[in-house]
């Protein structure tokens, strides 16, 4: 009789239970391998690991929450961190002389190519305002992929409550901008899609379930996409227990060196595509000058 | 008693297995015919036109990860399959 390690419940539950079900008789232990995608509360460092200490549940209008610090968390608050460390000194230096140099330079090029390429192509100049959101969003879902790719890193985003939470935030703004480039009324009359009274029923519905589509597609292509690059990289660490011997090793570590590159391209990519589309939504609400409304 | 039900549980959990399998399968060929298609179609416009070669290249990678957007969503969804 084959022995399977029981399956967790569900590969978006966010922290597992703190006891892991062990195969019996596996020559290596599979879920110790899938830890690595899920969220924990213990940190890796070189050297040990770090049982963070939870925080006890807080009461919220009749829902407990459990805020403490787990492993995704911490890669979140890491990622802010370091975001918010590298725009303060490249702005610093910016201010000083109008040509940057150095680290500022580096920073200044992915500005002026969100800012070229995905700001005003699809939002135009009313649109400029918003540059500074969609640079973090780019700059700070970039940051959170490229820690997933270090070793004893873990890619926040790989966690759906993460992405949902992003684009929940991109929604939010998503509309926010429309209404405020458009007035409410207006921002309403748009769910009508511009077409005759009797086929209102039918088209609003539809409406109103493309803007949460949009967004729900904007969360699950990050996240499957940053997971399954992992579960990717773990499955193919797997054959090298599979093969049971030294000298068969090479060969799957050489697969995964590639897989980890192609992952480097993703995150690139994946970051790019969700600011850029977040971008493109917005500008679908921002009434243009040059030649009418885009419509529908 | 319990050892016939351990069996019966895990001899229904097999077809999981092979709807999440076929499922990728299928998912996988989607996702290759359509951003092959894509593809070719950038090649073929970057060939004709050379100086519009990077306009085409951003479009074909939008393109690219919108497909493979719906594609995860289905993978998502074998891996359910196959954790059930």
């Amino acid at each position: 009789m084959t022995q399977t390690p029981a399956p967790p419940d569900s590969l978006l539950t966010t922290v597992p239970s703190d006891t892991v079900a062990v195969a019996e008789h596996a020559e290596f232990d599979f879920n110790h391998l899938l830890e690595h995608l899920y969220d924990s509360r213990t940190l890796e460092y070189p050297g040990g690991h770090w049982d963070i200490p939870p925080f006890s549940p807080v009461q919220i209008a009749g829902l407990t929450i459990d805020f403490s610090v787990t492993k995704h968390v911490f890669f979140l608050l890491l990622a802010a961190v370091l975001l918010t460390l590298t725009a303060v000194s490249a702005s610093k230096k910016i201010r000083k002389s109008v040509v940057p140099t150095g680290f500022a330079n580096l920073i200044e090029v992915f500005v002026v190519f969100i800012r070229d390429e995905v700001v005003l192509p699809t939002m135009g100049h009313a649109g400029l305002r918003y540059t500074p959101f969609i640079l973090t969003t780019f700059l700070y879902i970039l940051i959170m992929n490229l820690l997933g790719l270090m070793p004893f890193g873990a890619s926040a985003t790989g966690n759906i409550s993460v992405t949902a939470g992003l684009a929940l935030v991109a929604f939010v703004m998503i509309q926010i901008s429309a209404i405020r480039a458009q007035g409410f009324t207006h921002y309403l009359a748009h769910f009508t899609g511009g077409v005759a009274w009797w086929l209102w029923p039918i088209m609003i519905p539809i409406e109103v379930l493309g803007i949460f589509t949009k967004a729900f597609a904007l969360c699950m292509r990050l996240f499957a996409n940053m997971s399954g690059g992992h579960i990717v990289i773990l499955a193919l660490l797997g054959f090298v227990f599979l093969g049971q011997s030294i000298f068969f090793a090479p060969v799957p570590v050489l697969f995964v060196v590639a897989i980890n590159l192609l992952e480097l391209l993703v995150a690139f990519i994946q970051a790019y595509v969700f600011a850029m589309l977040t971008a493109v939504f917005m500008g679908l609400g921002i009434p243009q000058e040059e030649h009418g409304e885009h419509g529908h | 008693m319990d050892q016939a039900i351990e069996v019966a549980r895990q001899a229904a959990n097999q077809w999981g297995y092979l709807a999440a399998g076929i499922g990728a399968g299928i998912v996988v060929l989607g996702a290759a015919f359509g951003i092959g298609k894509l593809a070719s179609a950038a090649m073929e416009a970057s060939g004709r036109q050379p100086e519009v070669a990077g306009a085409v290249r951003t479009s074909m990678i939008i393109a690219a990860a919108l497909i493979e957007g719906a594609t995860f969503f289905a993978l998502a969804i074998c891996i359910l399959l196959a954790l059930k």
